[in-house]
């Protein structure tokens, strides 16, 4: 069940391994490309009851439409407006709890990291009245603040769990140099440490970008109106409204999902270092 | 570089003696006041809050353990918690699954990156376009899966009406991005398998399923615990797809409980904030069991280091 | 932390209320509406612009809210960011704000402008405490909506009665047509079929008493509704799967003549003729009679429009509510709407076929219902539509779902 590296194989075994990759990735991504292919599919189409043909033409109006007639730009912008924000502050919040937990050693300090592990992992719903209730006692209640200071917090349990872990897989003599030549501690955090740290920055980054990007859940819990609504609730509320017009949510679907997707393909590298971090070490 | 900055005549002040032990402290504050906050404090909120009548808008009532009771003779609570377990057992699927594709994946021909980049795709995209994409693939009576189906048996299957396949459907979907993302972990560890000790495996004959127990699994110990810590957590999130896809139905046949602690605490229809902190105490209750084991196998592996 | 957070935005809000006030003619009125689908927007648009025009100095902020999930929102923004207007809906769908304390008394707008004579009809239903607590604004009648075509193809006539409504069936199903279509996705559709058979097999006075709880589910003049929703189940005259389909993919199924009847609200009518349909193809048709002693009663959904107790431009919201409640405004509206006006002074389009209809038979009917869903609490009615739909699929758990119905009975309504 462990095969050979293809280039000990013979030339047949390489040439059908090349002919089936291909193979593999369409059927893999089969509803992806169906749904690709209906947004650029004329409505006239699916009237007609040609869902899964060759389109008659096609029509990038789909994609004009779903932007002139829907308040999706908004939602996208809202999407933006709260995914930014959340991501410097979790990843500034992260480098400092990190550096206090990978650095340190004192009393509580396993218990605090693992404070920190086990609310990663707790449910939604255990939150969802308790933050429901303080948004609104705030007064930010459906408003892009509510959604950014919520996701900071939560962030922060699988952020910290990150930076800590890398933290510790840095070089410790470069702190303690440091520390025997009396260099204040907050000094050696941001002249030290923080410059090692540039590639667990980087790759956090896009893995909360892509996380919050796609949440969905808060967004319906706490954001209400398409002025706020991040386009994960947009969408849904959209699919409402577009009920059979099915070349409409394709359309509005890739162009929600374009955004994560184009930072997964600039950042790819960081993005797979990032998710894997805890796979290497562990 | 920093080091230059350092050339004040040391003074025992008392910062200076205790900053070792304070600033941790310091550096923690921001951090553990949000994640108290937003976190730790409204985990035990909803505990006391699952004792109340709580409509959201009036005053609250104590009711002591009324909702649990009710939550005892609840019928759509045991289709919820059935539906969870099914979850959990048939999303750990994604971990093998993961696992054959990135074995699949693992070798080195040109563009091979990329196809490992495209395998990766479904878990880019958020779960409201995986929810919209399988809704439109198994739609009755034009849906491509339902076609198929008709094309094969002369009879089309609609999945999200048919209560006892709705569930199986929607895990479809779910399992989608999941195995993406085992696989991508796989991937990883893969890279860190020693081929030195696969070539001597062979040597001595290991072959087929026993290479790949004894030989190649032991060493991508660490990518199987992620990958089952991430599966465990999703099956038991479960919200995004059951929302999208079916709001529950039909007749709730669908329903997990992290969907329907928020369909009784704040839907159309719902509005009872003490019941559904109720189910959410519920659900915390079985995410905890896990999570201890996950927190006690990362414990053990940090005495261990 | 949290209560002087609260106390700096109120005092923010009053401040900036003060120095508007004060300083500039304008005065603004938040209307927060669901009216999002294009007939609606477009009606309520004309709508704010004619008040706009007769009142210079006010201006109408409009925040659009998708429909279905303005159900869920209208409890957030009362309690967080309460606007000066909202829609909703009339009966007892309107109670848990009333009661909870979060719309305004409006009794004074019906009395200074006489609504309780020209808006009699649904003086009932915005009446809790001998209060009103809003101004109706449309209605529209509900019943089957049928495509004529289908009917010509199979030798089929309008049925007088519900026994040729069922005998019809057949020729449909042996033509390979589905006799009744719907779409229970969203469960609703199902409790129109279902309050049609309580209204006509036990009457309208049975149906509200069905609805406040003041009735066993288990009691077998309930069981006789469930079984005539059988005599068309059982035999599979309904569209099959329809736990899966939407309303609109049903419509389509109405449009292409896969179907034959519909029971819908006339708000579908656009969705029927964008498909293609003419007044020459499309046809209307009040429930059959079932029991001929019953006086004939109707599903006429009432919309709304109320002052959140925590408005801040009240003056102002009474206006617009008064100016709402004008037949010229009314008959207005409701021609954008193509729905029928609640002002009885008001004029409805003769030449709509669908309107006329209807407006006839809401003007004879016995009594009004509002739809399941806003006569029941809310938490019974998703109960009781669960079991409708349910029981469209498998007819054989009766017994089963309405012994269900009689235990939440028990526990909600207390």
């Amino acid at each position: 069940m462990f095969p050979r590296p293809i280039e000990q194989r013979s030339e047949a075994a390489r040439v059908i391994y090349q002919i089936m990759l291909p193979i593999a990735l369409v059927l893999w991504l089969l509803p992806l490309l169906g749904v690709a292919v209906t947004s650029i599919r004329p409505s006239s189409d699916l009237a007609s009851g040609n869902y899964f043909g060759m389109p008659s033409r096609i029509a990038f109006s789909n994609y004009v439409e779903v932007f002139q007639n829907s308040p999706i730009a908004q939602y996208i912008l809202n999407s933006f407006k709260v995914t930014i924000p959340t991501v410097l502050g979790a990843v500034a919040l992260s480098c400092m709890t990190g550096f206090a937990l990978g650095v340190y050693k004192f009393k509580g300090n396993l218990l605090i990291f693992f404070l920190f592990v086990a609310g990663n992992f707790v449910p939604f719903q255990i939150l969802m009245v308790p933050v429901r209730d303080l948004t609104v006692r705030m007064g930010i209640y459906n408003t892009p603040q509510a959604l950014i200071l919520f996701h900071i917090a939560f962030q922060t349990g699988f952020c910290t769990l990150f930076m800590r872990n890398f933290i510790r897989s840095l070089p410790g003599e470069l702190i303690e140099a440091a520390r025997v030549e009396g260099v204040a501690e907050w000094r050696i955090f941001w002249f030290v440490v923080l410059p090692l740290m540039r590639p667990a920055i980087a790759a956090l980054s896009v893995l909360i970008f892509t996380f919050i990007w796609n949440d969905y859940f808060w967004a319906t819990v706490l954001t209400t109106s398409s002025t706020t609504q991040p386009v994960t609730a947009g969408l849904y509320s959209l699919n409402g409204q577009w009920v059979a017009a099915w070349h409409l949510v394709s359309a509005g679907s890739i162009v929600a999902a374009l955004p994560p997707v184009a930072m997964f393909f600039l950042m790819q590298r960081h993005f797979i270092a990032g998710l894997t971090l805890g796979a290497t070490k562990g | 570089m920093a080091m230059a900055t350092m050339q004040q005549p040391i003074r025992k002040s008392w910062w200076r003696s205790n900053q070792q032990r304070i600033t941790p402290w310091l550096f923690l504050a921001p951090g553990m006041f949000m994640f108290g906050v937003y976190v730790i404090y409204p985990i035990i909120e909803s505990f006391w809050i699952s004792f109340f009548q709580w409509d959201g808008l009036g005053p609250k009532t104590w009711i002591g353990l009324g909702n649990y009771e009710e939550l005892w003779g609840d019928r759509a609570f045991y289709t919820s918690l059935k539906n969870n377990i099914i979850w959990l057992v048939l999303y750990m699927l994604a971990v093998p699954a993961g696992l054959g594709i990135a074995i699949f994946l693992n070798q080195t021909v040109r563009g091979i990156r990329l196809y490992k980049s495209l395998f990766f795709f479904p878990f880019v995209i958020s779960q409201v376009v995986v929810g919209l994409m399988f809704s439109w693939f198994y739609a009755p009576n034009f849906g491509l899966f339902y076609k198929l189906i008709e094309t094969l048996t002369g009879k089309g299957i609609a999945i999200l009406a048919d209560p006892n396949l709705v569930t199986y459907g929607i895990i479809a979907a779910g399992l989608w991005p999941q195995i993406a993302y085992c696989m991508i972990l796989y991937l990883t560890g893969l890279n860190n398998v020693s081929p030195d000790q696969v070539e001597a495996a062979r040597l001595d004959g290991a072959k087929g399923l026993k290479m790949l127990w004894h030989v190649i699994l032991p060493q991508l110990r660490p990518a199987t615990f992620i990958a089952v810590v991430v599966t465990v957590i999703g099956a038991l999130r479960s919200f995004d797809l059951v929302s999208i896809m079916t709001d529950g139905g039909p007749f709730g046949s669908s329903r997990v409980l992290s969907f329907y602690m928020y369909e009784q605490a704040l839907s159309e229809y719902g509005y009872r904030m003490g019941y559904g902190a109720a189910i959410a105490v519920v659900l915390f209750l079985i995410m905890m069991v896990f999570i201890s084991g996950f927190i006690w196998k990362m414990v053990s592996d940090e005495r261990g280091a | 932390m949290t209560f002087s957070m609260k106390a700096l935005v109120l005092g923010t809000a009053t401040a900036a209320l003060l120095s508007t006030a004060g300083f500039a003619q304008q005065r603004t009125l938040v209307f927060n509406t669901d009216t999002s689908d294009p007939a609606p927007k477009a009606a309520f648009a004309a709508l704010v612009a004619d008040f706009e025009k007769e009142n210079p100095d006010i201006k109408v902020q409009v925040n659009l809210f998708d429909h279905e999930g303005y159900k869920t929102a209208i409890r957030n923004f009362l309690t967080a960011d309460s606007p000066d207007l909202a829609n909703w809906y009339a009966g007892n769908r309107m109670a848990p704000f009333v009661n909870a304390g979060q719309f305004l008394d409006v009794s004074d707008v019906w009395k200074e402008n006489g609504l309780d004579k020209s808006l009699a009809s649904a003086l009932p239903s915005m009446t809790i405490d001998g209060k009103q607590w809003g101004v109706p604004y449309t209605y529209y009648q509900w019943g089957i909506y049928y495509n004529k075509t289908v009917y010509d193809q199979v030798g089929a006539k309008v049925p007088a009665n519900w026994d040729e409504f069922v005998k019809n069936c057949a020729l449909f199903k042996a033509a390979g047509i589905d006799c009744l279509t719907t779409g229970t996705k969203a469960l609703w559709p199902g409790a129109g079929i279902f309050d049609y058979l309580d209204l006509r097999t036990n009457g309208y006075e049975f149906h509200m008493d069905l609805a406040n709880g003041k009735i066993a589910w288990t009691d077998p003049r309930v069981k006789a509704v469930f079984d005539h929703l059988g005599e068309i189940v059982k035999p599979g005259y309904v569209t099959a799967n329809h736990a899966a389909i939407d309303w609109q993919d049903a419509a389509t199924l109405l449009v292409q003549g896969k179907a034959a009847n519909y029971v819908m609200g006339n708000f579908a009518v656009a969705t029927f003729k964008d498909g293609g349909m003419t007044n020459d193809t499309l046809g209307f048709m009040p429930f059959p009679v079932i029991d001929p002693s019953i006086p004939d009663a109707e599903d006429a959904p009432t919309d709304t429009v109320h002052i959140p107790a925590g408005a801040k431009n009240v003056a102002d919201a009474k206006k617009f509510l008064a100016f709402l409640a004008r037949a010229d405004v009314q008959t207005k509206l409701n021609q954008a709407l193509g729905q029928l006006p609640v002002n009885n002074q008001s004029q409805v389009d003769e030449s709509d076929p669908y309107i006329s209809a209807g407006f006839k038979l809401l003007s004879n009917a016995h009594g009004l219902a509002q739809f399941f869903d806003r006569d029941a609490p809310a938490e019974m009615a998703k109960l009781v539509m669960e079991g409708i739909q349910e029981y469209m699929v498998y007819p054989d758990h009766e017994d089963d779902i309405l012994s269900r119905l009689e235990s939440a009975r028990g526990r909600i309504y207390k």
